[in-house]
């Protein structure tokens, strides 16, 4: 499709209940879709000829704790035949497994290792599922939200054992996260006091 | 009789000189024919995401010129573009002279690097030594511009950190000139060279499918010939108004790929030389003080310019709650920002998309049935810089 609101047009008479939700920004085109429907979805946007998005450029996922579907799953697609580019989205919660996209993009098999090993999102039908950025043996998820930024193991070379020994993170001093967030509005308690007052007025 | 053949594994790095970086490759060989290539990430790996995300958005510029060390500020360029299109700021047009200056002196930076290395890795030292000399003139220019050769920390949102001292534009200028004798000098040795072409012509064999499969980008998808540049093809900053070519391959083979990069370079310094002619006088970033810190002249006078740099420095500023994926056309290939805000002045998720990263795990692909002396050859004219496969 030339333009993106025809584009965006097509997909929506094509796919009609597949498609939860669509919107144009930044020149792309947004989409959100279900578990259930993402796999017939992203065929028809690979394969359709007015669509052609040919290239997988990443996959990732946004964590939202306080989410009953935890994990935001997020496609990324190029067309180098219409230069468009297209953000497909949906919600999985913690446990879920989701299929693997390897066999109709070869490069999202490295993209899959990532997000398996930064937010523990499993893949069915993956070949080759392991950790890929983090250490041999490495435990727990670090891009989850509740991961803490220091980690929880160190490693260092012990002279005793003449090996390298992963102990528990120990630190001089503890991160420090400062909350500069417009102090101008005082603290808590005084803000809380002023709406009180304000719901008995 | 019959003698029972067993494959042999090899460890290829992770301390290799060919290995450019931290790359631990294991590879299944037959004989010498390597059966099976595959790579081990993640030695380099510091939790740039994850940094980002309990940083604010000023704070996180320097974790990108961390990634492709090499090419430093084509990556602030990318983050930059992202909270500038959030923001909906405009940057001032000598500001987009400067970055595009700036991000072409990166790609020189980058394609020398490499041309010269995987000159190296076949056996060639000339090579490295003469590009190296020119690297060093322009770091030597990032230097002047942002205070430090390699980790320029100069791009900001809304524009770069401060105008360039005097004299550096003459300076970048009589270099254009002399560069492109220096690359005439490159290819003599190399262009024609028996033993160069022995090593690359026809090995690593990309085509046109292949390359849109395994989401090649930049040199990787036009030396297969494809024409795809997003500084053409989705145009950022002042990329617009300048004239300059896509130099394509045609085999997909690792020599196309040493031959795009040489015409990027020329390319390249016609584009430099393009901006110096046209840049004019006039504010180097965006005149909000709610984005760009103010001068320290204004501080010293104006009340409410103390209070903006005050807010800068602790809050920094808020970015609305949004999405956005920017690309820009690095060196190596498409790079990008996923960029998730919550109106909060840190951002809620940073994904980076390092080009490098999908290039590397097309190696089992690509060395699949070629000799063992050709993994470094093809691992060469990759381009992988470990800072972005790692992030």
């Amino acid at each position: 499709m030339n333009s993106l609101e025809d584009l965006e047009k097509k997909i929506n008479s094509e796919l009609t209940t597949k498609i939860n939700k669509s919107e144009i920004k930044h020149n792309q085109i947004y989409l959100e879709t279900d578990k259930d429907d993402f796999l017939d979805v992203i065929l028809f946007l690979k394969t359709n000829l007015d669509t052609k998005f040919r290239q997988l450029i990443d996959i990732t996922v946004v964590d939202y704790p306080e989410n009953n579907q935890r994990f935001q799953v997020v496609y990324l697609f190029l067309s180098h035949e219409f230069n468009q580019r297209l953000v497909l989205k949906y919600f999985i919660s913690e446990n879920e497994v989701i299929p693997s996209l390897t066999s109709f993009f070869p490069a999202a098999n490295w993209m899959e290792r990532e997000v398996f090993d930064m937010y523990g999102v499993n893949f069915k039908d993956h070949p080759d599922l392991r950790r890929i950025l983090t250490d041999y043996g490495f435990e727990g998820h670090p891009l989850r939200k509740d991961f803490p930024l220091t980690g929880h193991s160190e490693v260092r070379y012990s002279e005793d054992q003449k090996k390298v020994i992963s102990e528990p993170v120990k630190l001089e001093q503890n991160y420090r996260n400062f909350d500069y967030e417009s102090p101008w509005e005082g603290t808590k308690y005084i803000k809380e006091e002023i709406e009180n007052n304000d719901k008995k007025n | 009789m019959t003698k029972k053949i067993k494959n042999l594994n090899l460890n290829f790095g992770p301390q290799h000189p060919a290995a450019h970086g931290v790359l631990r490759l294991i590879l299944e060989l037959d004989g010498e024919v390597v059966e099976k290539a595959d790579p081990h990430i993640g030695l380099l790996h510091r939790g740039t995401e994850k940094l980002i995300e309990n940083k604010t958005y000023m704070q996180a510029v320097p974790y990108f010129d961390r990634l492709d060390y090499v090419a430093p500020m084509n990556q602030e360029h990318a983050f930059a573009l992202a909270v500038e299109k959030i923001l909906k700021i405009d940057v001032p047009i000598r500001a987009q002279y400067i970055r595009v200056i700036f991000c072409e002196i990166g790609r020189i930076l980058s394609h020398i690097l490499n041309v010269t290395t995987q000159a190296l890795d076949v056996g060639a030292l000339t090579p490295s030594l003469w590009g190296f000399e020119e690297r060093e003139t322009l770091m030597t220019f990032y230097e002047r511009a942002s205070g430090s050769r390699l980790h320029a920390n100069y791009f900001r949102a809304g524009g770069v950190h401060q105008d360039l001292p005097k004299g550096l534009e003459e300076d970048i200028s009589s270099f254009c000139e002399t560069f492109p004798k220096v690359i005439n000098d490159l290819e003599s040795l190399l262009t024609d060279n028996r033993i160069f072409k022995q090593r690359n012509v026809d090995i690593g064999i990309v085509s046109k499918e292949d390359a849109l499969d395994y989401s090649f980008s930049g040199v990787m998808i036009r030396g297969s010939g494809v024409p795809w540049d997003l500084r053409k093809s989705q145009p950022y900053d002042c990329y617009e108004d300048l004239d300059f070519k896509i130099p394509v391959g045609k085999n997909g083979d690792c020599y196309d790929r040493y031959l795009c990069r040489i015409e990027e370079m020329k390319e390249s310094v016609s584009i430099i030389k393009q901006c110096l002619s046209k840049m004019e006088k006039g504010p180097v970033k965006s005149l909000d003080g709610k984005i760009s810190p103010p001068s320290k002249k204004d501080i010293k006078q104006s009340m409410e310019a103390l209070i903006h740099h005050f807010k800068l420095f602790t809050e920094g500023y808020r970015v609305p709650k949004d999405e956005i994926y920017t690309a820009v056309e690095a060196p190596k290939g498409e790079f990008g920002v996923y960029l998730i805000s919550d109106g909060s002045s840190k951002p809620y998720k940073c994904k980076i998309r390092a080009p490098g990263f999908s290039h590397l795990q097309s190696m089992d692909y690509l060395i699949k049935g070629h000799m063992l002396a050709d993994v470094p050859a093809v691992l060469g004219s990759l381009d992988i810089v470990f800072g972005e496969v790692d992030r």
